[in-house]
């Protein structure tokens, strides 16, 4: 088994206005240094897989039929090894 | 002319579509669990708002798959009429019957309260009762309204006259302080390049009778009898 760690974000462009916000109440925290914040995602699944390659077959898949809307929004993965 | 409502769990607005259609207007009208396949017997399908799946993972990204949309997708392939209000809306845009996404209102908060809406299409089975430039009045209620589409989609959908309704002010000028969300250039409410599918975050259904706050609602649900009539006489 393969465990896939899955990172969603808005897409480079898109306005993300919860990550907006939460970079003001870093400035208004004295975190001026703070340049950008993105909001996004995080996602861990466990799967049947005998091969890595098999496993980011099955993330590309899920990713792109349902846990992104690749109309705003982006993603990036990594595999280990699980169990 | 026969209504399906379809009834997602979660789904909240789905009493309030029923009474438009069957008291309103007086059309035999069902309720749709989701898990239902064929919708092959009715005109006219809506998709009600709410909070279909919790709003999990993104507003309508699991009703999506529900056995009814698939029904869906082919009555919208037949010609059939296919309304979607607020949730219904960001179901047939993850669904791809609709082109472009919602994102999170801009200021983050939940917004409920009455806007006006400026008619932008006259033409569509949904709204040709009204004039173009018509000022609507209808209550909007979502935090997930803020519409996306690229440029290239956006120049489509002008392209081909697919932007029914935008927020504006009272005098009809679709202002920045007149958009509730932060939507791409005000955009309230489309069609699909047929016309026979319409997505609007406003509630024409909560706008019906006077003592709810007034009737503008009806051009829409009136619009679609008298389409289908029209084309069934």
């Amino acid at each position: 088994m393969y465990k896939a760690k899955i990172w969603v974000t808005l897409r480079q462009g898109i306005l993300d206005p919860a990550g907006q916000a939460v970079q003001k109440g870093l400035h208004s925290q004295g975190f001026g240094g703070v340049r950008d914040v993105r909001m996004g995602k995080f996602m861990e699944l466990v799967l049947d897989a005998t091969s890595e390659r098999e496993a980011a077959g099955l993330v590309r898949e899920t990713c792109e039929r349902l846990l992104v809307n690749p109309v705003m929004e982006d993603y990036t993965f990594t595999l280990e090894v699980h169990g | 002319m026969r209504f399906g409502v379809v009834v997602f769990p979660g789904s909240n607005c789905d009493i309030d579509c029923y009474h438009a259609a069957k008291e309103i207007l007086g059309q035999p009208t069902d309720y749709v669990w989701h898990e239902t396949s064929d919708l092959s017997s009715y005109d006219c399908i809506v998709l009600p708002g709410g909070f279909s799946y919790g709003d999990y993972l993104r507003p309508g990204a699991i009703a999506r798959f529900a056995p009814a949309m698939q029904a869906v997708a082919e009555a919208a392939g037949r010609g059939k009429l296919v309304l979607g209000i607020c949730n219904g809306f960001q179901i047939l845009l993850e669904a791809g019957l609709l082109p472009g996404a919602m994102r999170r209102n801009d200021h983050l908060q939940f917004r409920c309260e009455t806007r006006h809406l400026r008619l932008e299409n006259n033409t569509t089975p949904f709204t040709h009762l009204g004039e173009r430039g018509q000022i609507l009045r209808l209550p909007i209620a979502h935090a997930d309204g803020n519409y996306y589409i690229d440029e290239l989609g956006l120049a489509e959908l002008k392209r081909n006259n697919q932007i029914v309704l935008r927020y504006c002010d009272a005098e009809g000028q679709p202002t920045a302080s007149a958009n509730p969300n932060g939507a791409l250039e005000n955009i309230a409410g489309i069609v699909n390049r047929r016309g026979n599918v319409f997505g609007l975050m406003p509630h024409p259904e909560r706008a019906l009778e006077n003592i709810t706050g007034g009737t503008d609602g009806q051009l829409v649900w009136t619009s679609i009898l008298k389409w289908w009539e029209g084309n069934h006489a």
